[in-house]
């Protein structure tokens, strides 16, 4: 555990649609203030880049004050401010980059600019301690599908799989709309499932065939799947029969749960690795949780996992992965850095 | 006193200190894709130039727009952050009144009336008409330069006009005159003397986001990109609130 000495960090999280500003000390959660335009986005039935940056900038300086408040620091105490270089939406990106650029000048502190996805993992840390490298971890969210090598959170990350079209998250937005479900997806889809039967419809497992396990090893693709099931509740309808939401529902999310945690520990199994992180939006998924723990630990993995707070996106996975580039004494970032939509997730600290 | 003042509403990356007397350091890079990039480093070496501290800094003023989204943001993003974290007075300024204030400074316009537009894209500018002495009279508008019938057109084409909105549409305004772009020398000079209009540190974008509402069950099917709405006209649809 940290102790009260471990610098103050402070982090910044501007990728998607979540304002995040969070303060952390070594791994202890001191803050994590969050504000997010979900709402704005729901009539559009997906994130807009330009509504998303226009909030940005209207939630920054709140959410900041919100985060020291939370904490009963002041901007004096903070050590070194992290913040999201990439990837992401290229404009949001850049009004917290811009803002944190300007706060860690105004206070003369460091700034780190650090990578979004390796944050995710970072987060963990927040909830059960340091992490014992190497680790595979899975992320799941609207923007993100990535399974990813750690071998070490500051400094080496590697990404061995990602979905080729749609995130898993997108893939539950694009389903619940096709059964007249709001947006966001992910909860509405769960809570339908929970009365379906998931074995009612074999919804097909994108990338899992012999041929593609060889070229797609650990890589998603979710565009498949929706398809399948626009198919599949077309032509219910066409037959005039009434659409079972509720097993529909149950067989998508029981084959993008089977497809996710099936890759996942794959990974773990031909890498050697024996901790399996699990993080991003979509991990509040009951049954992707279940089913991960389920296979976590029949395989022998430890599966690690933050509560949803802190899996989602926020600025206080950004300090805590600022912590440990602190930690290990690594360079700051130069002040000229800009905002990188794909970031690659072995840079896992911008120079 | 020190006042730091900066704009990134225009390709025009630019920032100033000034002390209460004169400018004690400016500078202006054109570059309009790389504005989160060279604003703050631009800051330090202002602070360098002029030999004073990051913590002498005791305003700010910041260009509001309008302009292009995205550049226009990294400024207020800046302005508003360091404001904030050292309680600092942030004072917005509209971009097209800081042209303004140049164009009579400068006497470029002659002492008549004249126009300020600047590049909006899609072909159209972002304007505002002023009299001789620099108020303004009508804007700032986001409009087409190039259409005599309308309103905008007839208007703007009796004026002479400064900012690269004139210099990218010439034949729309009677005169193409100085300077192409807002300079935060000229911003600070002005907000000193309380020569120009204070507002809120709040984005003038003019327009709203560019999206399609979705349909529901059509746009699954029947488009390629639903996981982020689209450039174009907002249709009605079942989620539409």
């Amino acid at each position: 555990m940290s102790v009260a000495d471990d610098p103050l960090i402070l982090g910044i999280e501007t990728s998607c649609d979540e304002t995040g500003v969070g303060l952390v000390r070594g791994t202890t959660l001191l803050a994590n203030a969050v504000a997010s335009s979900v709402d704005e986005h729901a009539r559009f039935g997906g994130v807009v880049p330009e509504v998303a940056s226009r909030a940005h900038l209207q939630a920054i300086t709140p959410t900041l004050r919100r985060a020291l408040d939370e904490a009963g620091v002041r901007l004096t105490d903070v050590d070194a401010v992290a913040v999201t270089a990439g990837p992401g939406l290229a404009g949001a990106l850049m009004v917290g980059v811009s803002a944190a650029k300007a706060l860690a000048v105004a206070i003369d502190k460091p700034l780190y600019g650090v990578n979004h996805l390796v944050g995710h993992v970072a987060a963990e840390q927040l909830e059960n301690g340091r992490l014992t490298e190497p680790v595979v971890a899975l992320l799941v969210s609207g923007g993100h599908t990535e399974i990813l090598e750690v071998t070490d959170i500051a400094t080496a990350a590697e990404l061995l799989g990602q979905t080729l079209d749609d995130a898993a998250g997108e893939a539950f937005d694009k389903v619940a709309r096709l059964l007249d479900l709001p947006y966001p997806g992910g909860p509405h889809i769960q809570r339908a499932a929970a009365t379906g039967d998931p074995t009612a419809i074999r919804f097909p497992r994108g990338l899992t065939s012999q041929r593609d396990m060889e070229r797609h090893r650990y890589n998603f693709s979710f565009s498949g799947l929706k398809t399948a099931v626009a198919r599949w509740v077309e032509s219910a309808q066409r037959d005039g029969a009434p659409v079972p939401v509720d097993d529909v529902a149950a067989a998508f999310q029981e084959s993008v749960a089977d497809v996710l945690t099936r890759k996942a520990v794959l990974a773990c199994q031909e890498r050697g690795i024996t901790t399996m992180v699990l993080a991003g939006g979509v991990a509040a998924n009951a049954r992707i949780r279940d089913l991960t723990r389920e296979r976590c630990a029949a395989a022998g993995i430890a599966l690690r996992q933050p509560r949803l707070s802190l899996c989602t996106d926020n600025g206080a996975m950004i300090a805590a992965l600022g912590a440990a580039v602190v930690e290990r004494g690594l360079p700051p970032s130069s002040i000229d850095f800009g905002a990188d939509s794909s970031l690659p997730v072995t840079e896992v600290l911008v120079r | 006193m020190l006042l730091l003042a900066l704009d990134t509403a225009t390709p025009a990356v630019t920032v100033a200190l000034h002390d209460g007397a004169r400018v004690v350091a400016e500078s202006t890079t054109v570059d309009a894709r790389r504005h989160t990039e060279l604003l703050i480093p631009a800051v330090l070496d202002a602070l360098a130039e002029a030999g004073a501290d990051r913590r002498d800094v005791t305003e700010i003023a910041v260009g509001v727009g309008p302009g292009p989204f995205t550049g226009l943001r990294v400024g207020l993003a800046a302005a508003t952050t360091w404001g904030a974290a050292l309680d600092l007075p942030v004072r917005g300024v509209c971009s097209l009144d800081v042209i303004a204030y140049e164009v009579v400074r400068s006497g470029s316009a002659g002492a008549q009336p004249f126009a300020v537009a600047t590049d909006a894209r899609r072909r159209e500018v972002y304007w505002a008409t002023y009299d001789a002495a620099g108020q303004r009279t009508d804007g700032p508008h986001v409009g087409p330069p190039l259409t005599p019938d309308e309103h905008v057109g007839t208007m703007l084409a009796a004026l002479p006009a400064a900012g690269a909105g004139a210099r990218l549409y010439p034949a729309a305004f009677a005169q193409v005159v100085e300077p192409e772009y807002p300079s935060a020398a000229v911003l600070a000079t002005a907000v000193a003397a309380s020569a120009v209009e204070i507002v809120e540190p709040q984005p003038l974008y003019l327009r709203r986001p560019d999206v399609t509402v979705t349909t529901g069950r059509k746009s699954v099917l029947g488009s390629a990109s639903t996981g982020s709405a689209s450039t174009g006209s907002a249709q009605s649809g079942r989620r539409q609130r």
